[in-house]
């Protein structure tokens, strides 16, 4: 399991401290008014920030001092996830090998990812040339072909409508629950954490408080949670 | 995620190169007092012509701007192109042209002559200025425009709807964003003819018009003084160390930035007079710059049949050195660039940005002089002079070049760092799948500007010259010295050709 140990972020004269832990398979989200740090935490977890206390630990083991890319996660972010100068193909190879010289095993699953999220076709195109919706899935394909057993997602897909951003959410969940993998969203759309979380952390006040099941924190806010929500 | 000691390594070599020399020279030079009033005359007549230089680019190209950036005209993207090829354009060829309008038997005093006039005198103070006007005003406009051009369009608009004349908007919104451009520009201006070496050998010389850097060139060459070099090597940097202490205090506008022939909307400028004022100072500025360049070719043309043996040779070492010149700045640029922008501690990549901008107040001749001094004890210099070349063109490439990749790395990073980061794209992989293809422009111009500038360059070759070895603007300078204009003609033509293609080619491939 995800286990946030006393951990306490700070950036710009702001700190956030989460204390809890994910059980692996877990599918959170995290909530909270703009501002409150919830893209900070996913940061400190990804290995962007440095903490300024506490431990991030993955199955038993100090992710301190890893970089980003030997931890053991991928990560969509709100926005460039795509290089635009790479093909499809490439985009998501890059991310089973950074050198982009794959066997042919390490080919066969980047074609197989993108078969996957019916872009099978489409492999020879620049970025540019996809609509908002199948770059979004290229994202997604680089997530499946990487298969690593932590998915954070930073406030994903705003660029997109919303029928089309409620579709790759379920996207997300089919391909999180076919690997098995544990996802932790950032989201500022209490309706996102009610169709694909389990369970939701609140961040209010500098603080990430642990998770709770997202049907029973959505039915009776707390107190901070009321003010969010406006009920 | 990528390495920094390449950025190290090369800030230390260029800090070498730039301070090194100058301290190889220090260290020649006999104790101050040593000047002499030749001396100090030249010390005058560089920092005269330097701010006449200055003043006048300036005072010219605040109308030109002004009239660029309020009007459309067919030809304005050409315009705009050309000022910014001024920059690359071979000295010792546009002193050739200025001399077929402006010398003895040039257009001018031809025209003089029909009306009974003497002819003009190019040679000496109003030579020097008048050609440092020519590569400089175009600069000047550039910069002045992309101020003008950089005021938000609202304000113009604000302006219109409270009924603002063309004076109340000169004197409320342009006057004070010329007052935030025009002290950098004339700094930089100032700069660059502070260390001017080709403009002096070709039009000034004589007790009354020497700058610091012929003097040292002379010193170095007829008398091999070189205390006297040295010690005249040091006042050069002291004055252009000055200079960009200064520079670093204003606000340096940009000048190669693209975009800059669009037109500012405007609600108060559109009477005959103005239009008429506006149209007058295009009009001075593209014939003050195609003339030159028109005889250039004009005169070149015919001398293409009878050029020099030896041209062949000159054009394959001028483009080697061109070539090298501009790999060379890439690397060390974009080795430099990757330290200043990624790394934590501040003070070191602001150390190492301030040495990439050091080469601003270096000068090649100061360079020069410091190389030879240190290679002296160990080898013949002469044989050296091409590789030598190269290396002061990639220092003086070098500022441009961070100015270029610098803010464009800076964007890269911001867009797509953390993407790279969370891929594991280090080293050898970021560089080639990330910095590579997203820094292409910045790279080509780099590439395509220290390629032209050392094309052209009649600067330390002429300190290290093998005659048999000489360079396309060696052996052009040295075929109008001894008056064998025809053949000079036909040489300056083909380094005009090789130093534009140079910069179109390498600034091409970026795309």
């Amino acid at each position: 399991m995800l286990i946030l140990d006393g951990l306490k972020l700070e950036q710009d004269g702001f700190s956030i401290s989460a204390d809890f832990g994910v059980d692996a398979g877990n599918k959170v989200a995290i909530i909270g008014p703009s501002g409150a740090g919830k893209s900070t935490l996913l940061n400190g977890i990804a290995g962007f920030l440095e903490p300024a206390a506490g431990r991030v630990l993955w199955k038993g083991a100090d992710l301190g001092g890893t970089t980003p890319g030997d931890r053991p996660m991928s990560m969509i972010f709100q926005d460039n996830n795509l290089f635009p100068h790479l093909s499809v193909y490439q985009n998501v190879a890059i991310g089973v090998q950074p050198s982009l010289r794959l066997s042919g095993a390490e080919t066969d699953l980047v074609r197989q990812a993108l078969d996957r999220v019916e872009l099978g076709g489409m492999a020879e195109r620049k970025p540019a040339q996809l609509s908002g919706g199948q770059q979004s899935r290229v994202a997604l394909a680089r997530v499946l072909a990487r298969a690593r057993p932590l998915l954070l997602l930073d406030e994903p897909f705003a660029a997109l409508g919303p029928a089309l951003r409620v579709g790759m959410l379920d996207l997300v969940a089919e391909l999180v629950e076919m690997t098995g993998a544990t996802l932790l969203m950032v989201t500022h759309d209490p309706g996102d954490a009610q169709r694909i979380a389990d369970q939701t952390v609140f961040v209010d006040a500098g603080v990430a408080n642990g998770p709770v099941n997202t049907t029973q924190l959505l039915s009776d806010p707390p107190a901070g949670m009321r003010d969010y929500l406006g009920v | 995620m990528i390495r920094y000691w390449p950025g190290l390594l090369v800030a230390s070599l260029v800090g070498a190169l730039t301070l090194g020399t100058l301290g190889a020279v220090a260290w020649r030079a006999p104790i101050w007092g040593g000047l002499g009033s030749e001396d100090w005359g030249a010390i005058r007549f560089t920092l005269l012509q330097a701010v006449m230089s200055a003043v006048i680019s300036v005072a010219l190209a605040v109308p030109v701007a002004r009239a660029l950036a309020r009007r459309s005209f067919p030809g304005k993207p050409v315009l705009v192109t050309l000022l910014g090829a001024s920059f690359i354009l071979p000295v010792i060829v546009a002193v050739l042209g200025l001399l077929a309008i402006f010398g003895r038997n040039g257009l001018l005093s031809t025209a003089l002559g029909w009306v009974g006039l003497p002819p003009v005198q190019i040679y000496g103070l109003h030579g020097v200025v008048l050609a440092h006007v020519f590569f400089n005003m175009p600069l000047a406009t550039r910069m002045i425009l992309q101020g003008w051009l950089s005021m938000p369009a609202e304000r113009f608009r604000l302006a219109a709807s409270l009924g603002f004349g063309s004076r109340d908007t000169a004197r409320l919104l342009e006057w004070p964003m010329l007052c935030t451009v025009l002290p950098g520009t004339a700094m930089v201006i100032f700069v660059i003819c502070a260390t001017s070496f080709a403009v002096a050998l070709a039009l000034g010389g004589g007790p009354k018009a020497t700058t610091v850097e012929l003097a040292i060139y002379q010193a170095f060459r007829f008398d091999f003084d070189l205390g006297k070099a040295a010690l005249l090597g040091v006042v050069q940097f002291a004055i252009c160390a000055v200079a960009a202490a200064v520079m670093f205090r204003v606000h340096v506008p940009e000048s190669t930035g693209g975009g800059l022939d669009r037109a500012v909307a405007r609600w108060d400028v559109h009477t005959p007079v103005l239009r008429g004022l506006d149209m007058t100072w295009i009009g001075f500025a593209t014939i003050f710059l195609l003339l030159p360049l028109g005889m250039v070719l004009l005169a070149g043309l015919p001398g293409l049949v009878n050029l020099p043996g030896s041209v062949a040779g000159a054009a394959a070492r001028s483009i080697s050195v061109a070539l090298v010149s501009a790999g060379l700045t890439v690397l060390a640029a974009l080795s430099m660039a990757v330290a200043i922008q990624g790394l934590r501690v501040r003070r070191v990549s602001k150390v190492i940005e301030g040495i990439g901008y050091l080469s601003i107040a270096a000068s090649p001749l100061v360079i020069g002089t410091g190389m030879f001094i240190v290679i002296f004890p160990f080898a013949n210099p002469v044989a050296l002079a091409l590789p030598v070349t190269a290396l002061v063109n990639v220092a003086m490439s070098l500022p441009f070049a961070l100015r270029a990749i610098v803010p464009a790395l800076t964007e890269v990073e911001g867009r797509f760092g953390h993407l790279a980061d969370s891929l594991s794209l280090t080293g050898w992989a970021r560089l080639r799948w990330l910095y590579l293809p997203r820094l292409r422009r910045p790279l080509g111009f780099s590439a395509g500007l220290a390629a032209a500038l050392s094309m052209g360059d009649l600067g330390v070759i002429a300190l290290f010259s093998d005659p048999k070895a000489a360079t396309l603007p060696l052996q052009l300078y040295q075929l109008m010295a001894a008056y064998r204009m025809q053949e000079a003609a036909g040489v300056a033509l083909i380094l005009l050709v090789l130093s534009l293609a140079v910069f179109w080619l390498f600034d091409r491939g970026g795309g």
